[in-house]
């Protein structure tokens, strides 16, 4: 227990270390936010779908847990580059609680992240339909985080060095972020399109937040939450056999 | 304390560590020496649960690292030789997490770690983050930090690699303080003739894997009629310089290694 306490205060302790860090990575979603939010916006109103901006905002909240959660997992690879990992591969700990506290580390950071970007939405115009129900957008977030800090743990296992990161870059994240709907409304897409959003886990992250946010949903918010803490407990048990193997 | 029988590890077809036998007694400081690649790094990775062996067996004060690695860490305190410390934090953090890890109460590790930090002259820069520090500084904080949970065996992978001599005749010398005060067994690997022949009790020297000689560094000078451990040196492993390999192959090996099976 106090390992995994330890670990995880070690994640927060560099995220709050590293100032430069923490801004750099509110560039993209704030790109995304207001260069779509504004630019499409006259498009999505002409549409009949309301305000761009008020749709896109919970998804590009999405998309900062998603990128922090699975680079938190990918720093494994840092650690292994300056040797701290062979500290905690030869202590005394079993390798799952080691990866258990990392994993929580890096989902409350991203989660800490997340809430940074919806604050920036907020002050960029986004308004909730319900304050009330607010605090339940956090739900959303802590599960989308615990599921891909998870998938950033086994990948980050796997990874040998930097070389692979691009490939996982545009083979897995980028994929993930484009086909959950963070930019697009999932009604009515072709079948083959709305097959692949639906194995997507941060489609039910985003949908989830979006019900909570702006009231809209395309699954019921019940069943978003089933599949998170499905693919929570998938990713992170699949995050924890990879780390268990690793060797040095 | 430390037993190895007839131990193995093949990298597909390369053959590492090649049927290695050898014994440390409890409170001895144990040498291994052998030129670059010989297999010294994979064997102090295999007896602390970091590799498994291909073959063999290892016995860890009793213990065996492949079924009962988690009992085996506890015995044991390790210096790699690279760097493995969390740059981003203080001295004191890693100190810290090192005690949490190792389950040392909080009142020992404090105390430990003011008893360890005061004494490889740390103590000023406790709050300093660990990124600031110079070489020395940080090899000395590793070994500190190796004995903070007080374990049995001391593990020292190359640990005076790049110190001036001012900071590797203090580092042996705190070493073999604490290896008297404390009764660690001391394993460690140097390249440094002097040092092995000052502070080991016994040694033994690798070669492509293999075990060539061991024994006290009297009787490894007396074996091969040489005045000097370096004489006896090249004269059990020969004075062709060994360049470890890196070829085209090498490079599509890595690549092939970052995604592990």
């Amino acid at each position: 227990m106090n390992a995994i306490y330890i670990l995880w205060l070690r994640e927060l302790k560099r995220y709050s270390r590293s100032r430069a860090m923490v801004i750099a990575s509110l560039g993209q979603p704030l790109l995304y936010l207001l260069v779509l939010g504004f630019g499409l916006g006259p498009v999505f109103q002409k549409a009949g779908q309301g305000s761009y901006l008020q749709f896109v905002a919970p998804g590009v909240v999405g998309m900062s847990v998603l990128f922090s959660s699975v680079f938190s997992g990918i720093g494994l690879l840092w650690d292994r580059q300056f040797g701290f990992l062979k500290e905690t591969l030869v202590a005394p700990v079993p390798r799952v609680v080691v990866m258990i506290g990392k994993t929580l580390g890096g989902a409350t950071v991203a989660t800490i992240q997340g809430l940074l970007v919806l604050a920036i939405c907020l002050i960029a115009g986004f308004r909730p339909v319900n304050w009330a129900t607010l605090p339940l957008a956090l739900v959303f977030m802590i599960l989308t985080a615990i599921v891909f800090a998870g998938l950033g743990m086994a990948i980050g296992s796997m990874l040998q060095d930097m070389q692979g990161f691009q490939l996982i870059m545009n083979f897995l994240v980028m994929p993930i972020f484009f086909l959950s709907g963070a930019l697009f409304p999932l009604k009515d897409l072709p079948s083959v399109l709305s097959f692949i959003t639906r194995l997507d886990p941060l489609s039910y992250g985003i949908d989830g937040l979006r019900s909570v946010l702006i009231g809209t949903s395309q699954f019921e918010p019940l069943l978003s939450i089933a599949v998170l803490c499905g693919a929570a407990v998938l990713f992170v048990a699949f995050g924890g056999y990879s780390f268990s193997r690793i060797q040095l | 304390m430390i037993k190895v029988e007839n131990l193995v590890k093949k990298f597909g077809d390369l053959t590492a560590v090649d049927d290695i036998s050898f014994d440390v007694d409890a409170g001895e400081i144990f040498a291994c020496l052998g030129p670059n690649g010989a297999g010294k790094t994979t064997t102090i990775k295999m007896l602390t649960t970091l590799l498994r062996p291909t073959s063999g067996t290892i016995s860890i004060n009793g213990l065996d690292p492949a079924t009962q690695s988690n009992e085996v860490r506890k015995q044991f305190g390790i210096v790699f030789q690279d760097p493995s410390l969390d740059q981003e934090l203080t001295a004191e953090e890693n100190m810290d997490l090192h005690g949490v890890l190792y389950h040392v109460p909080r009142k020992i590790r404090h105390e430990r770690t003011e008893m360890l930090l005061k004494l490889f002259e740390l103590w000023e820069r406790r709050k300093s983050y660990v990124k600031e520090f110079s070489g020395g500084m940080k090899r000395r904080l590793e070994i500190a930090r190796g004995f903070l949970h007080t374990p049995k065996i001391l593990f020292l992978d190359e640990p005076t690699l790049g110190l001036d001599p001012q900071s590797r005749n203090q580092l042996w010398t705190h070493v073999k303080n604490l290896n008297k005060s404390e009764g660690v067994t001391v394993f460690l690997t140097t390249h440094y003739m002097d040092e092995a022949e000052r502070v080991a009790d016994r040694l033994a020297i690798v070669d492509h894997g293999k075990i060539v000689a061991q024994g006290t560094p009297q009787e490894l000078k007396d074996q091969t009629s040489t005045d000097s451990l370096e004489g006896a040196f090249l004269a059990l492993t020969g004075s062709t310089i060994r360049d470890e390999k890196a070829d085209s192959a090498a490079g599509i090996r890595q690549m092939a290694k970052m995604w592990r099976k």
